[in-house]
């Protein structure tokens, strides 16, 4: 079969991501077609589940689909409770499609089905409503109306609304402009309750649309508005006078709203593979140019080919530009899945707080928007569960009554920054110190600088809360947040005030695909250094180089910057020159230098992944394409730092003991 | 070769049914992501067979359907339904507007296979 698993999550994904957006709609005020939409994506879950196979989802989807069902015709009221007994239950259901896209076992989902299913018994289920018949609506129209259309219907009779069977013929190679708008002035008059295509008494190379409508609006009212379209009075309003318009008869297009295509993002990298063989042939191309340029006799030709170039240069760099452009999302993705984590652990955990949001349209690659939700949320639970303080203690504070969180994403060169921050109590630098002692993460009377401190929290181990509560205390720590927005190439900052807030900065590159590099050479060989880990580099004689607590460090700056000799890692043979290169990775306190014999180039290169063999050699980050078809390897930064700091470790308890 | 068109507003069961027609072999399949689209491809090209959803946007395959067989130059082409919806007045409503078969999901493809090369007389 061609259709893989992936079209599934692919759509699952989706599904759920439009659902949770309805939800929150809902939450700000009901509205049929929204809640529609609820019932139809878990609709459409169920059934594509089905057909894929995936029994467990099926059964949640079906249950929560009668659910919905009850809710969508009326028969169950559409209360807060409900609406995040349903959030609830999307979550669920999300992470089993991660299981499946994971290829994991599923969780067990009966005892979530039973959880509906007394949900459902619990709250009232009104009886059935009233007939449709008599009120002289024609079977052909009767008998095509979906459940719901009829309880549209239904709903439009009770509240007194008038009935009206709007026709009208458009092209047929054109309809939908024409139909849509005069969709949407009907909805301006009430409900659009089903829309059937008719083509008895309608001539070749036209279609009819009824209409049917329902509207506490008067016939004039409806006639001034339709245009040349007919108008059948069904019934007319029981109310004399028209209400004015609600809000809830919200507007909604039934034009798709944007104008795209979705591509798997495996798509965009072979594009950029591609490129990146065609900068090579470019390089070629400038090779030729140069051996033109050092002969006689060719000087026009030199001009050309120099000129188709520099074209072929900046045409290159374009199209790299579009493809890398595809690959971004803006923030609002994240932020959307954030709010809703945000709404549900304040309400668990009894708090009030208001979002804010910045920087919506910040823009970053796809593939980083989904590896960073997960330490984003981590963040945010925190924040909530032991940053933010009980509304009585805020009181006593002087804070505000509500506490907040806000969110802000804003591009910084190459790189982008997420804020994270919330107004409550901050971190106490006393107390994670004295607590980092107590597990001899740090020797007694060690003096450290704030920052250091600060960084103490990631530390495994260390929690500066007692008592682990239901919000945090799943998941991931924050050394697991440290380590993934490390692992891909990025660093966290903290600044935080005691009493007053704790803010966390996360700098992240903008992609991952096309990285700057530094080629090094070490011995005979070469390697690659992703520009983005690198903070300087400097000339190290070597002379120079002295040895503290058993490890080499090179003075900077007034300061010991710990060395390591990436030859002694792969067991190279460094040259004897008696000088080399230091290469500043790291930041803050877990800064080291790189030394190596030297620095070649920068360059731009795409990170392929390491086959099989080289996969779990410790320094190794991936292989690049430097040009003349040579491969270099990438150096994994982060683990080479990781690999300095554990035997700093190591060398210090050893010394303290 | 034979003509099929398919309507289903998601796109994964849209592929998964077109996969399933294209192992029969001989079918020509075509695609509807919407009531409406399907009202705009109908016209383009004779077909053999509609295969449908119910539940979907803007038109549902109820009105489609009604307005499939209620056109002089479409009623003869067989109509399946494909469903999760399995309750009787469903069925019903679905098979008294003049459907050839009304299938539930999830359905074996065998099933679906017999169906489709019955309606198609293959």
């Amino acid at each position: 079969m061609k259709t893989s698993k992936k079209d599934f999550i692919v759509e699952a994904e989706e599904i759920i991501e439009s659902v949770n957006n309805s939800l929150l709609d809902l939450q700000g005020g009901f509205n049929p077609e929204t809640l529609n939409s609820v019932f139809r994506g878990i609709h459409t879950l169920k059934g594509l589940s089905g057909l894929f196979g995936l029994k467990g989802i099926t059964d949640l989807s079906h249950t929560l689909e009668s659910l919905l069902d009850d809710l969508r015709l009326g028969r169950l009221e559409l209360t807060d409770d409900v609406i995040n007994f349903v959030f609830s239950n999307i979550d669920i259901l999300k992470n089993i499609i991660s299981q499946v896209s994971e290829e994991k076992q599923i969780d067990d989902v009966s005892d979530t089905i039973k959880e509906i299913e007394s949900f459902r018994k619990a709250s009232d289920t009104k009886s059935k409503d009233i007939s449709l018949e008599g009120f002289g609506i024609s079977p052909s129209i009767l008998n095509v109306l979906s459940n719901y259309e009829e309880h549209r219907l239904e709903t439009n009779i009770k509240e007194g609304n008038g009935l009206y069977l709007i026709k009208a013929i458009f092209n047929l190679t054109e309809f939908a402009p024409g139909l849509e708008a005069l969709n949407s002035n009907l909805k301006s008059l009430g409900e659009l309750i089903a829309t059937l295509p008719i083509s008895e008494g309608i001539s070749e190379g036209s279609i009819g649309f009824k209409l049917l409508l329902g509207s506490p609006m008067n016939t004039d009212d409806i006639k001034s508005k339709v245009g040349t379209a007919d108008v059948e009075v069904i019934s007319q309003p029981k109310k004399a006078e028209p209400s004015p318009l609600t809000s809830k008869l919200k507007e909604v297009s039934l034009k798709s709203s944007t104008n795209t295509v979705r591509v798997d993002i495996e798509k965009l990298d072979r594009i950029l593979d591609t490129i990146s063989e065609l900068v090579l042939a470019k390089g070629a191309v400038i090779r030729i140019g140069q051996e033109l340029a050092e002969s006689v006799g060719f000087i026009s030709l030199t001009l050309d080919v120099h000129k188709i170039s520099q074209t072929l240069d900046r045409k290159l760099a374009e199209l790299q530009e579009y493809v890398l452009d595809l690959r971004m999302v803006p923030f609002s993705q994240i932020f959307t899945r954030l709010v809703q984590v945000i709404r549900r652990y304040s309400r668990e955990a009894g708090k009030e707080i208001d979002i804010e949001i910045y920087g919506e349209d910040t823009k970053i690659d796809k593939q980083l928007a989904e590896e960073i939700i997960d330490p984003l949320i981590h963040l945010i639970r925190n924040a909530i569960d032991h940053g933010i303080e009980p509304k009585d203690k805020r009181l006593m504070l002087g804070k505000k009554e509500r506490g907040a969180v806000t969110l802000k994403a804003f591009p910084e060169g190459n790189k982008v920054v997420i804020m994270v921050q919330d107004d409550g109590a901050g971190l106490d630098t006393d107390k994670i110190l004295r607590k980092a002692i107590e597990r001899q993460m740090v020797p007694e009377n060690q003096m450290l600088e704030r920052k250091e401190i600060f960084d103490l929290i990631f530390v495994p181990g260390l929690s500066t809360k007692t008592e682990v509560s239901e919000v945090s205390g799943r998941g991931v720590g924050m050394d697991i947040v440290k380590e993934k927005i490390t692992s891909l190439g990025g660093f966290v900052d903290i600044e935080s005030e005691h009493g007053k807030g704790t803010t966390f900065n996360l700098t992240l590159p903008i992609t991952l695909a096309i990285i700057k590099a530094l080629i090094i050479q070490v011995a005979s060989d070469r390697f690659a250094v992703p520009l983005t880990s690198v903070a300087e580099t400097f000339f190290v004689e070597r002379e120079k180089i002295q040895t503290i607590e058993g490890r080499e460090v090179i003075e900077r700056r007034g300061e010991m910057l710990p060395l390591l000799r990436v030859a002694d890692v792969f067991k190279l043979e460094e040259s004897p020159n008696d000088e080399c290169f230091a290469i500043v990775v790291g930041f803050g306190s877990r800064r080291i230098g790189l030394l190596v014999d030297n620095l070649l180039d920068q360059t731009e290169v795409v990170i392929r992944p390491l086959g099989e063999c080289l996969k779990n050699i410790r320094g190794l980050g991936g292989a690049a394409e430097i040009g003349r078809h040579e491969i270099v390897l990438v150096l994994d930064v982060e683990n080479m730092m990781e690999e300095a700091f554990t035997r700093k470790k190591v060398s210090r308890a050893a010394f303290n003991a | 070769m034979k003509s099929v068109l398919v309507v289903d507003d998601s796109s994964a069961t849209r592929s998964l049914i077109t996969s399933m027609l294209e192992d029969i072999g001989g079918i020509d399949v075509f695609e509807a992501s919407s009531g409406f689209e399907a009202l705009k491809i109908l016209p383009r090209q004779p077909f053999d067979l509609v295969v449908t959803d119910i539940n979907m946007p803007d038109i549902n395959g109820f009105e489609l359907v009604s307005f499939v067989k209620n056109n002089e130059k479409y009623k003869n082409i067989p109509v399946i339904f494909i469903s999760t919806e399995r309750n009787e007045g469903e069925i019903n409503k679905g098979m008294s507007l003049g459907a050839f078969a009304y299938i539930t999901k999830p359905f074996n493809t065998e099933e679906f296979h017999g169906i489709v090369k019955k309606a198609l007389s293959l």
